[in-house]
């Protein structure tokens, strides 16, 4: 099985940690994985921001960056939504029948971390030592889009050491929503302030989730707030072990 | 009694865009506690009532399919609902736009000589600003649903589809029953007190005398059946009730996409409806009425179908799917983003998720606010998990959002940062070449947390902080490592 990593652009640029991460958890799972340098970003920015136009090229490198993989693993919930779900529309829009059947051909083979390891791989208990008190914020697209269900939790559950606490109001949105943020900061904001209130009422170490994005989100709010609570992605809870600690 | 024109809610018109009045409302702390608390609750309802009916997700696709069928077929199912509303003793009227809406029910009004008429709560009638024209005709219009009342009584604006006065707490309503009721009926008891219950004996026996007195009655429809020619109300207080079978003269304003094929349909929607916009399991009253009976109910029928920018949403395939809705309100009850705007931010009477998905449409986007509606969302989800219907909002409003761009011409400063970023990713080597740039960044700040930023991103951190930039970016750190030869 040749299997790539899809890092994301954000990821790739702005927090290396979680595909660097994802890169050795796989490698301690026996996986061999490759990162084909030609990838850049999924468009999603761009499509939820209104600029279709823009999206429709990046979703052609898209394809002919992953085409020849069996399976292509990212660590975001976020834009596996989008390719699945948005990329096919796009290709639509364009009027590129052959993107599109494309497009088709290789999302069912795009995979999020969680998805890869529990439903790919077969496993729940990856040998992950982690010995925080954790809660988990469940992220729209990875919930609602990507629809990853509840692969997180039984990941993380498996983890040893670990104290995950519930998190309440879990899945109500964290008021990120890319472009959003900005567009309409004061519900944004709003929303952050509220998301990492129930952060801070679960008495957790660590705020974990599967998109860095929101994570930037909530993490903003708590680094303003001095409230000693860091964030961290799943893969990199996942990733840590006692040999090597996170 | 008053002036009639002091009776009518301020209109929509001239709203600012919604960032602007989101931000204005989230300042009203009172309106922001109301809500939260009031769609909390309404939230634990619907997911309690939902989630004891096994086979919710086949209902839902159900309702769907019905919707999606009358609406691919909609110029045979209206022939249809007027042909049978006709035989049983209905007159039909068409309107293409609001303006010849409120014509027809005007004319209609002053035809039987009344001076007032009773309301049955309307979504349609709030759309086309019926009471607004029956009042500069000189016709008293009088909402009866014990929120439309409280709304109307506060020269307020409806905030919500299926709780217009949801903004509003219990001991604001009782100052405006005091204030307000004697000017225009029966007044408030002097000793009235914020509860609930008292608060409805109020509003009972002050509309009371209008029931009685009125001899023409407005109302809308929830559904209209086309293969009976029956329209159907769905109401919890009996106020729909009195208004449909007390009065001589029924006029009822529905839209076009109201229709149902057939009354095998309606079971479907009286299982979604109730506990989607309530969460109950069977709303207290339904009303269906065929036509004229006589001697038994009003004598004199009509129903006016009104299209108002609803065949130009059922122009777009893709946007069409809105015209499913049956104003349930699920969407608002579960939204955070209206939890904190409140209703009136967008500048409707439908507002909430539908609300930004339904006006860019129907009015399309000329004005400031209906552009900014498709924006007002951070794509959460939320809403589609709700929707009895199965609209896929977030979609749509991404759909929009390119129409909004699209009607921009490229030239604003947005459309040029995102034709260069889109450049950038064109090429994995333009990518590079910005991520050394950041790189060098990380290393000049260090653990430096940036607290401030201007320009653009300067609403990010009003307050929040921005995260280190990294000193290697992923691709640089995977080079190296396939420079000392691969993985371990």
């Amino acid at each position: 099985m040749r299997v790539a990593l899809f890092a994301a652009c954000y990821n790739d640029t702005m927090w290396p940690g979680t595909p660097i991460a994802t890169v050795t958890l796989l490698e301690r799972l026996g996986v061999t994985v490759e990162f084909p340098r030609e990838q850049t970003c999924c468009g999603q920015m761009f499509t939820n921001t209104g600029y279709a136009a823009e999206a429709t090229p990046l979703v052609g490198r898209f394809v002919d960056t992953f085409t020849a993989y069996d399976a292509i693993v990212a660590p975001t919930g976020s834009c596996v939504g989008a390719i699945r779900h948005q990329h096919h529309d796009l290709a639509e829009r364009a009027g590129d029948r052959a993107l599109v059947e494309a497009v088709d051909e290789l999302t069912p083979r795009v995979y999020d971390i969680s998805e890869f390891i529990v439903d790919v791989l077969g496993l729940e208990d990856v040998g992950a030592y982690f010995p925080h008190r954790v809660t988990y914020h469940p992220t729209c697209h990875s919930l609602r889009v990507a629809q990853v269900g509840d692969k997180p939790q039984r990941l993380l559950a498996a983890v040893r050491g670990i104290t995950v606490v519930d998190l309440p109001q879990a899945t109500e949105c964290c008021g990120f929503g890319g472009t959003f943020s900005l567009k309409n900061a004061d519900i944004s904001i709003s929303m952050a302030s509220d998301k990492a209130r129930h952060v801070r009422e679960t008495g957790a170490e660590v705020l974990v989730a599967g998109d860095n994005m929101c994570l930037m989100n909530i993490g903003g709010v708590l680094g303003r707030q001095r409230a000693g609570v860091r964030t961290m992605h799943l893969a990199e809870v996942l990733a840590s072990t006692e040999e090597d600690p996170a | 009694m008053s002036n009639p024109m002091q009776t009518t809610s301020p209109t929509f018109v001239g709203m600012p865009k919604f960032p602007k009045a989101a931000k204005k409302a989230l300042g009203n702390t009172q309106q922001r506690r109301n809500l939260a608390h009031a769609t909390g609750v309404i939230r634990a309802k619907r997911a309690r009532v939902v989630g004891e009916v096994p086979e919710w997700e086949a209902l839902r696709l159900a309702g769907a399919q019905a919707k999606d069928e009358t609406l691919g077929h909609l110029a045979a199912y209206l022939e249809m609902l007027e042909a049978n509303l006709a035989r049983n003793g209905a007159q039909v009227h068409w309107a293409r736009d609001a303006e010849e809406a409120n014509r027809i029910v005007v004319g209609l009004v002053q035809a039987k000589g009344a001076g007032e008429v009773v309301k049955v709560k309307s979504m349609a009638t709030q759309e086309i600003e019926l009471n607004e024209a029956l009042e500069a005709a000189g016709i008293h219009a009088w909402e009866t649903d014990l929120a439309e009342l409280i709304v109307q009584l506060g020269h307020d604006r409806p905030s919500h589809i299926l709780v217009p006065a949801i903004h509003r707490n219990r001991s604001e309503i009782r100052e405006i029953f005091r204030r307000e009721m004697g000017l225009v009926g029966r007044p408030a008891p002097d000793d009235l007190s914020d509860e609930p219950r008292r608060l409805a004996e109020a509003a009972r026996l002050h509309l009371r005398e209008k029931f009685l007195r009125a001899t023409v009655a407005i109302s809308g429809a929830n559904f209209a059946i086309a293969d009976t020619g029956s329209l159907v109300v769905v109401e919890s207080e009996g106020n729909g009730r009195m208004c449909l079978t007390l009065p001589e003269t029924l006029i009822s304003v529905v839209g076009i996409e109201k229709v149902l094929p057939s009354w095998q349909d309606l079971g479907t929607f009286l299982q979604l409806l109730p506990r989607s916009s309530t969460g109950e399991r069977m709303n207290p009253y339904t009303s269906i009425w065929s036509g004229v009976h006589e001697g038994d109910g009003p004598q004199e029928v009509h129903v006016v179908l009104i299209d108002n920018g609803r065949t130009h949403v059922l122009a777009d395939p893709v946007g069409r799917q809105a015209l499913r809705c049956i104003r349930c309100s699920a969407c608002l009850n579960t939204c955070p983003v209206y939890e904190r705007a409140g209703g009136h931010a967008y500048g409707s009477v439908y507002p909430g998720p539908i609300g930004s998905i339904l006006n860019p449409q129907l009015r399309g986007v000329a004005s400031e606010v209906d552009r900014s509606l498709p924006y007002a969302s951070s794509l959460c989800g939320a809403c589609f998990e709700v929707c009895p219907v199965r609209i896929d909002i977030p979609s749509l409003l991404v759909h929009l959002r390119a129409k909004v761009v699209e009607a921009a011409d490229g030239t604003t400063h947005e459309a040029r940062a995102m034709r260069a970023m889109a450049w950038m990713f064109g090429d994995h080597r333009r990518l590079e070449a910005a991520q050394r740039a950041a790189t060098v960044g990380g290393r000049v700040l260090g653990d430096h947390t940036i607290r401030h930023v201007p320009g653009p991103m300067g609403p990010w951190t009003g307050a929040r902080d921005v995260p280190h930039l990294p000193t290697q970016s992923f691709r640089q750190w995977w080079a190296k490592r396939e420079r000392k030869g691969g993985a371990r």
